[in-house]
């Protein structure tokens, strides 16, 4: 697991008590998304799970004794859902699913992939996506399923590609 | 024993006392009765008996009117006659129809003995004798009961026994009850009146009472020279444990607005000084406590202080009554702003890196009721922002604000 750098506000005690000064709060948020994001993006992870991220190194530092606390990381999400960066995957919003791109952003980078590399009008399947030894350098290399499925068919309703089935698993034809 | 009635121990009208002895025992006849170790007095008119103590009580005794007595003679009790005659034979003539009810109904003998544990007392005896042949109530009284009718016909029949309670009312039965009951309301009803009479005067004589007081201290500051200094002295003591001294009271003003107003001028006087103290913030509370140790006496109730505080605008004080949004009223000097609250607050923040309530309450020499207000003060001006764990609530510098990301 690749080592992130924390930002300053990791190790200072406030930044895991969710500020009722709004102005000060909102900081505070923003610092949270960047870290997020940084750390999901190190770790090649998509999902927090609300339940059991409190052990997670992300929102638990131990050095200090701090934690954020379940509520502080689900207004947290919720500010990121706001900017669409984040989405809840089921009702209770305990799973979160959190985008270092936003989906559209996701469908653009495959697209170009794509275009740049001569797929335009053939086949892959999501597998050489995401495992394929051509995406090694791309950032959606190794991109959960579930997140990159949702990109395409952002992309499909451009009319950017088609999804398709097969037996076992999915394709995508690019335009 | 049938000529016994039940009746209060209440003397009659013309009735007098006459003896008293104890430990005496009733027998109907020869036979035993549950009357025993009773009481009996003798008055002019009958022999009274009851449980020790009953009688004086005036509660209800057994009676037997001595007109019954035509005979009276001694037993000797004991024995072989050894100890003296212990006994006292009455004997009696027929019951009067219409007489109360006593203990019997009816008897078939016609005398009774008393039993005198104690051995008669000849003067109780020769008491007895006299009574009975004194006759003092065939005399007739003035108070005579217009209900006998056979007052004026027979003589003998006059003093019959039934109509002799002139003056003590019947209460029997369940409409006697409730008539006493009701005489007790009436009784309570009066007395009350009364007592809320007597409080009525004394307030209404208060004020003169506080009037006059005041004359007489004036008097004697006026006097000063002529009495001595201890005499004031003491005399003022004495007006100041009366709680008359020249407070501001309730008394001296026409409604509770010109009182309020006058409270405020005071309370604004006397806490300019206390507030620069304490660093121009002040909980209610401590004010509350000043204000009243400041007054000694006539001390003003929360209520009526924070009433006076709300007026501080009006009159122009140099200090306002502030509630903070957690609720917490305190009295700040206007000079004493959020601002400057904010930024002193701040820089103690920058000097020691994080603050507690409690540790800005050291710091700062104020409560920490109001280090805690004067930290969410701080906060709200951006200047600070919380850290809530496990250890509390502390406050750190807003670096958020200040580092950027």
């Amino acid at each position: 697991m690749a080592e992130i750098s924390w930002p300053w506000q990791y190790d200072f005690p406030p930044f895991f008590t969710i500020q009722p000064n709004t102005e000060t709060r909102a900081k505070q948020l923003e610092a949270w998304q960047q870290l997020i994001t940084e750390y999901l993006k190190t770790t090649k992870q998509s999902t927090i799970d609300i339940r059991e991220s409190q052990n997670s190194r992300l929102f638990n530092n131990t050095e200090i004794n701090r934690k954020l606390s379940q509520e502080g990381i689900l207004t947290i999400l919720e500010d990121m859902q706001k900017t669409g960066r984040a989405a809840p995957t089921d009702k209770s919003k305990n799973v979160w699913e959190v985008y270092w791109h936003s989906l559209d952003e996701w469908g653009n980078l495959v697209y170009n992939w794509a275009c740049n590399n001569g797929m335009n009008n053939s086949v892959c399947t999501l597998f050489e996506l995401r495992e394929g030894d051509n995406t090694v350098d791309q950032e959606f290399h190794g991109l959960d399923m579930s997140v990159l499925l949702k990109a395409l068919k952002t992309l499909e309703g451009k009319g950017k590609c088609e999804l398709m089935e097969f037996d076992d698993s999915q394709g995508v034809k690019f335009f | 024993m049938d000529r016994f009635e039940y009746i209060e121990a209440r003397l009659f009208e013309g009735e007098n006392y006459l003896k008293r002895d104890k430990n005496v025992k009733i027998y109907d006849g020869d036979d035993k009765t549950q009357f025993v170790d009773g009481e009996v007095v003798l008055t002019t008119h009958r022999i009274l008996w009851g449980k020790p103590g009953d009688i004086p009580r005036g509660l209800v005794c057994l009676s037997l009117h001595l007109y019954y007595v035509f005979c009276i003679e001694e037993e000797s009790g004991g024995v072989f006659g050894l100890g003296g005659p212990k006994r006292i034979i009455l004997h009696l003539g027929p019951a009067l129809p219409g007489k109360r009810p006593g203990p019997a109904v009816v008897s078939p003998f016609h005398f009774v003995k008393f039993s005198f544990k104690d051995g008669i007392d000849q003067a109780f005896y020769k008491a007895l004798t006299d009574a009975v042949a004194a006759k003092v109530w065939e005399r007739p009284t003035p108070m005579a009961s217009p209900q006998s009718p056979l007052t004026a016909t027979s003589p003998n029949a006059s003093p019959k026994p039934s109509v002799m309670p002139v003056n003590s009312k019947i209460r029997s039965g369940i409409v006697g009850i409730e008539r006493s009951i009701e005489e007790q309301h009436r009784q309570t009803d009066e007395s009350i009146t009364v007592a809320f009479q007597d409080l009525r005067k004394l307030m209404e004589k208060a004020k003169d009472m506080v009037a006059i007081s005041k004359n007489i201290s004036n008097k004697i500051r006026d006097k000063q020279g002529d009495i001595s200094e201890d005499d004031t002295v003491r005399f003022k003591s004495y007006l100041m444990s009366l709680g008359i001294d020249d407070p501001v009271t309730r008394d001296a003003f026409r409604s509770d607005s010109d009182y309020y107003l006058g409270l405020a001028q005071q309370i604004s006087d006397m806490m300019v000084a206390v507030l620069m103290d304490t660093g121009g913030i002040m909980s209610l509370a401590d004010v509350w406590c000043r204000v009243n140790r400041a007054r000694g006496l006539e001390l003003i109730s929360p209520e009526d202080l924070l009433n006076a505080c709300k007026l501080l605008q009006t009159i122009g004080a140099p200090m306002s009554l502030r509630k903070f949004p957690s609720g917490a009223c305190v009295l700040q000097l206007n000079s004493h702003q959020d601002e400057e609250i904010a930024k002193t607050t701040n820089e103690l923040l920058e000097a020691n890196g994080s603050l507690t309530p409690e540790k800005l309450s050291q710091i700062a020499k104020v409560s920490v009721l109001l280090a805690r207000e004067r930290l969410f003060t701080t906060e709200r001006l951006g200047l600070a922002c919380r850290d809530e764990s496990i250890e509390g609530l502390a406050f750190y510098p807003n670096l958020f604000l200040r580092e950027g990301l």
